[in-house]
């Protein structure tokens, strides 16, 4: 369980990012972040987790209030969140396999990990993420070999390796096309509903989000402006969020057809 | 050019004159001039047939302690210049260690290896001690500089990934900014060693060791033919210095 209470940040040049944003996620649920560019989404996210420190509010995770711990706790804390990234975020230059082991990170010292000399059981478990996402094949193939769907799937197993129990989930698919796209999604939805991860995803796709997710928030200029479920999106809503524009095209316009599920282009 | 016709003349005789002055200012005494092209002449025909063997002892003995110096002043300027080029790096460090190691750079490429060495032979005395402390100091300058600026362009993303694992701070150097800067660290090093065995074979006319000295005392006796072995032994090092290293980049990418 993830509460938020009155968050806000404002940023050293007095950009006002949040305003006193206030949400409670429950273990499990997946909730889509939705909202025009520069509404604060990003940096949401990253105030929960600390990589931007939040000016004032109360994030508190599983009854640990995240805003007080210090450096040694906060390391700790941040195992139990794993993140993915817009541009996936992989260390190019190490191999798939070593990305995924990164998120083993906050549970071994500095040698072992420098040694890459990682438990036996935390390598296993890589296999077995890295076979659930469909790269079991590509282990030892450096990140930057990969093409786009299959760098964010090791992005993914990095995230779940940690063991977490929530996923922040920044902008998946705002780089791939929209075959992958539904592809990746779907995989975060499935994995999260697997293991009764709760996830905050950004995403700009409206349709996309819609497909996949239970519970939708708008933000718009550091403000919660709508929460509500995804059946309830409507042009009214898309308008306050984004503002105006025709937004009847926007709303449902996909159906879930049935794909096949390898993006694997080698 | 100068529209206005005084001033364009004024500017031509003031040229002038200077041009007097400044050549009237050099006592050039020509037949030492004369007498001193013979003895060039004689230098550059040595190459013709240099000298290896009669001071091969010393050649030998001054080419070994370059490279001694060499290894050793890269080495130990390499370890001392990570980590201040992680403090450099204003991504990483907070400010007062920023312009702290910022400082330490500056000193060191403020001040020439010349000077430098003629410092540490003043301190520590004759010999390849004081070139090593000064081949390792001014790899400092160079390395750290360049080291801190290719982690200040490095990709943020990247490393904020890592630091989202929970990792430590040598965890999140080691596996969110090493892999992105390794291949410029090898690029430099290499090229600082090339770099660092010439200025070891200039440091020897100060009195700070290697084949610089076995040089100096060359030019002293005028054995112009030992001299010339000794420079194209120099040339020859460098060459394949310079082969291997293009070798070694071409590998790291």
């Amino acid at each position: 369980m993830l509460n938020l209470e009155k968050l806000s940040k404002t940023y050293g040049t007095g950009d006002q990012a949040l305003t006193d944003v206030t949400l409670e996620i429950p273990d499990g649920q997946v909730m889509g972040l939705i909202g025009p560019s520069g509404a604060g989404k990003s940096t949401l996210i990253r105030c929960i987790n600390r990589l931007v420190e939040p000016t004032s509010g109360r994030v508190i995770l599983n009854e640990v209030e995240i805003q007080t711990v210090g450096s040694r706790e906060l390391r700790k804390q941040r195992r139990h969140m794993g993140m993915i990234f817009q541009e996936y975020a992989l260390v190019e230059r190490l191999s798939v396999m070593e990305n995924v082991l990164s998120g083993r990170l906050g549970y071994v010292g500095f040698w072992s990990s420098y040694f890459r000399r990682f438990p036996q059981k935390a390598v296993d478990e890589a296999f077995r993420l890295l076979e659930r996402v469909g790269l079991d094949h590509m282990v030892d193939k450096r990140a930057d070999e990969l093409s786009g769907g299959q760098r964010q799937r090791v992005g993914i197993a990095r995230a779940l390796l940690q063991d977490p129990t929530i996923l922040l989930v920044d902008e998946p698919t705002a780089s791939l096309d929209p075959k992958t796209s539904r592809q990746i999604m779907r995989l975060i939805c499935e994995l999260c509903a697997e293991r009764n991860l709760s996830a905050i995803i950004n995403i700009h796709d409206v349709a996309l989000a819609q497909m996949f997710v239970q519970r939708i928030v708008g933000l718009q200029e550091g403000q919660v402006v709508y929460d509500g479920s995804p059946d309830q999106m409507s042009p009214d809503v898309l308008t306050q969020i984004y503002g105006e524009e025709d937004w009847e095209a926007t709303i449902e316009t996909v159906d879930d057809e049935d794909e096949d599920d390898s993006d694997t282009t080698t | 050019m100068i529209s206005n016709p005084a001033l364009r003349y004024g500017l031509l005789l003031g040229t002038l004159i200077y041009l007097y002055f400044a050549v009237g200012s050099y006592d050039v005494n020509w037949s030492r001039v004369y007498e001193g092209l013979d003895r060039g002449w004689k230098f550059i025909a040595a190459f013709s047939h240099p000298d290896f063997s009669t001071r091969w002892t010393d050649i030998s003995e001054g080419l070994w302690e370059s490279v001694i110096m060499t290894v050793t002043s890269t080495v130990a300027g390499i370890a001392i210049s990570i980590p201040i080029a992680l403090g450099a790096a204003s991504n990483l460090a907070p400010k007062p260690v920023y312009l702290l190691c910022r400082g330490i750079i500056a000193v060191s490429r403020a001040l020439h290896e010349i000077i430098v060495a003629i410092l540490m032979v003043a301190i520590f005395g004759f010999g390849p001690l004081a070139g090593f402390i000064t081949l390792s100091f001014a790899t400092i300058g160079f390395l750290a500089k360049l080291l801190a600026e290719d982690i200040e362009d490095m990709d943020r993303t990247q490393a904020e990934a890592i630091k989202a694992t929970g990792a430590g701070w040598l965890q999140w150097i080691n596996y969110g900014v090493q892999p992105q800067v390794m291949p410029r660290l090898i690029g430099l090093s290499i090229y600082r060693f090339d770099i660092n065995f010439r200025e070891s074979a200039v440091l020897g006319l100060v009195g700070a060791g290697g084949v610089g000295a076995t040089l100096n005392t060359a030019f002293d006796r005028y054995e112009f033919d030992t001299a010339a072995a000794i420079i194209i032994a120099i040339i020859v090092i460098v060459m394949a210095l310079e082969y291997t290293s293009s070798i070694v980049r071409a590998r790291v990418q």
